[in-house]
């Protein structure tokens, strides 16, 4: 609810400009806490060595330097196109053995049976039967975001369960809370029963504004738990927003509900 | 919460106190002109302060009617209180829940007339302590009516009930009162998990005053009470109206959370030939009720919080309060009070803080639903 402007993420597009040390990153001295405590990675550029602007690309390591791009200065659509060839040209000089594959560029091999030759660049002819790429089962459209594996998917369910389980952890004790009169949530809410976060954002009348979960996460941490309110990039608060969602799996949306 | 977002409470409370100043310096013509103002606009809602005047009418009303209904053969009607589920902590840490009970003693004494006597219907401490049992036997002194004592889990599984035995005797009894042969039993055992997991009694405790973990064994009465409670029934003739009274519910309602008492059925077996049964818990924190075969159940209200209703398990015959307002500290809690008719069966009014108290009578539950249908709440339960 309050606005913390010296905590902003810098959301991370195809390749982000960053002039060094102009954004303000997070650092919450990470190291001996637990995994939800910890704050997102961020991915930190190397200064300028050429009083330049340090472009990196979105793999978080790959950079380059535009010499004489002074910072918060827009570069020219040729030096736009130059940085990102030079990037890419290091990223495949350091994955010799991996293939960047743009999802436009390659059609399914299996449209040969469809319609009229002449066809658009889409490869999205509706006859060519799934059982035609069933030699990439993972990635029949040849992207690298598709190409994981059943192990990957597994980690990532762990990682999720982990979060859950935290918030689990602090939804159920007064004093990882931080409250003071003894009153943890499942006191009130056992399974987070009555938390419905499916209905939010909706107009809270005793607040007199249109509020989200993490609102009534924070009033409720003040008021009945007594505690102080946690700020939205709160690891906990965040914890506590995972538990709550993952009760709800399979409720509607109903955002505005009452 | 943002300071500069005022709530509806702080707001109702800074215009009354911009009111209630201007009284105190108004004249005597003004105030004639206020008073007569304010009883009209009471008398138009149908309120007449103070509020529980409204129960007392709504109970003689019933009482009546119990003797008009049976005629003379029954036993005399009479009414008694309840207060349950406290859940006090040590006054230093938490003085929320003080306040809570402190306010059901003082509406059970401000009943008039007295009811005969008022059961505590269980868990007056939250984590067990000998102190916080202390503080709690220390406000519930204040009763004017005499007080029947039930235990609850959040009162036993620190010292297995050892503090609050010495303080309060026998968890199990029975009297007879009025014509109704009344047994208070002790429906909160549970088979042992702490000892295989090197518990502390500490841990012991917290675990089983947590709701949704699936470590606690489920509640139950136990083989040796039911025997007991079987020795008991066995003196009283099948037409004597039985009361039963057991912090959780004698049904299975929902086992997560312990909405359940394992070994219900054998109970209900046991109390299946008499002709009028009632069974009163508490431990759900919620308007409940529910009729099985001979027997009528109410749930009772909580001083402390309200609980949620479960996902399923619901008996068909409840009708649901209100979801809680979270901004009301006393929303969906209260206590309440119940009217023996003359012929032994009961009806309950829940006295719902800062909301219009709820009848629910024997007749709605004997009939099925078909008469008598409390009213329906506006927000369900999620």
């Amino acid at each position: 609810m309050r606005p913390r402007a010296k905590s902003k993420v810098v959301a991370a597009a195809l390749i982000s400009a960053v002039a060094g040390g102009a954004a303000v990153y997070l650092n919450l001295g990470n190291r001996g806490l637990p995994a939800y405590a910890q704050a997102l990675p961020t991915h930190q550029p190397p200064p300028a060595n050429h009083a330049g602007v340090v472009v990196q690309l979105c793999d978080g390591v790959t950079t380059t330097e535009v010499k004489g791009l002074k910072p918060g200065e827009q570069m020219t659509h040729s030096q736009a196109l130059e940085v990102s060839r030079e990037l890419m040209a290091e990223w495949q000089r350091k994955h010799p053995d991996r293939h960047w594959v743009m999802a436009q560029s390659k059609t399914p091999a299996t449209t040969a049976t469809a319609a009229p030759s002449g066809a658009g660049p889409s490869g999205s002819q509706g006859t060519a039967g799934p059982g035609a790429g069933a030699v990439q089962p993972r990635s029949q459209q040849g992207d690298t975001y598709a190409s994981f594996h059943d192990r990957d998917y597994m980690v990532w369910q762990a990682e999720t369960d982990a979060f859950v389980e935290q918030g689990n952890k602090i939804f159920h004790s007064a004093t990882l809370l931080g409250g003071t009169i003894g009153v943890s949530c499942d006191m009130c809410h056992p399974d987070a029963s009555n938390t419905h976060p499916e209905t939010y954002p909706k107009y809270q009348a005793q607040l007199q504004r249109v509020a989200l979960l993490r609102d009534m996460i924070d009033w409720c941490i003040e008021n009945p738990v007594k505690g102080k309110t946690l700020d939205p990039n709160d690891p906990k608060l965040r914890a506590l927003e995972a538990y709550i969602l993952a009760q709800r799996k399979g409720v509607p949306l109903a955002y505005g509900k009452h | 919460m943002a300071a500069r977002h005022t709530s509806v409470e702080t707001k109702y409370y800074a215009d009354r106190d911009r009111v209630l100043k201007k009284l105190r310096n108004c004249d005597r013509r003004t105030f004639l002109k206020l008073s007569a103002a304010t009883m009209g606009a009471a008398l138009a809602k149908g309120l007449m302060p103070p509020h529980t005047f409204q129960l007392v009418d709504v109970a003689r009303a019933a009482v009546e009617k119990g003797w008009d209904s049976t005629g003379a053969q029954g036993s005399p009607p009479f009414r008694f209180a309840y207060i349950s589920d406290a859940h006090l902590y040590e006054r230093t840490l938490n003085q929320r829940f003080v306040r809570a009970i402190v306010k059901a003693v003082d509406d059970v004494n401000a009943l008039d007339p007295q009811p005969d006597f008022v059961l505590y219907g269980g868990d007056l401490a939250q984590l067990g302590s000998p102190a916080q049992l202390e503080m709690g036997r220390q406000i519930l002194s204040g009763l004017k009516a005499p007080v029947k004592m039930m235990v609850g889990e959040h009162d036993w599984f620190l010292d297995m009930g050892e503090k609050w035995q010495e303080m309060f005797g026998a968890p199990t009894y029975s009297f007879d009162w009025k014509g109704i042969h009344a047994v208070v039993l002790m429906s909160v055992y549970e088979k042992d998990f702490w000892t295989a997991r090197k518990m502390t009694p500490e841990q012991r405790m917290q675990t089983v005053a947590g709701l949704d973990n699936a470590v606690q064994s489920r509640f139950e009465v136990g083989e040796q009470q039911r025997e007991w409670l079987k020795n008991d029934l066995a003196k009283v003739p099948t037409t004597t109206p039985i009361l039963i009274f057991s912090h959780s519910p004698l049904y299975k309602y929902y086992r997560n959370w312990n909405f359940w008492t394992e070994d219900a059925d054998e109970v209900q077996a046991i109390l299946k030939p008499y002709d009028k049964v009632t069974v009163i818990h508490a431990h759900t924190h919620q308007m409940l009720f529910n009729r099985i075969g001979n027997i009528n159940f109410y749930g009772v209200l909580s001083t402390a919080w309200p609980w949620p209703y479960a996902p399923e398990g619901l008996p068909p015959l409840t009708v649901q309060m209100n979801r809680a307002d979270p901004f009301d500290q006393f929303d969906g809690c209260g206590d309440g009070q119940f009217t023996a008719r003359a012929d032994g069966l009961v009806d309950t009014i829940y006295n719902l803080w800062d909301r219009n108290p709820v009848t629910v009578k024997a007749d709605y539950l004997i009939s099925h639903g078909s008469v008598d249908q409390p009213p329906a709440p506006q927000f369900a339960s999620y």
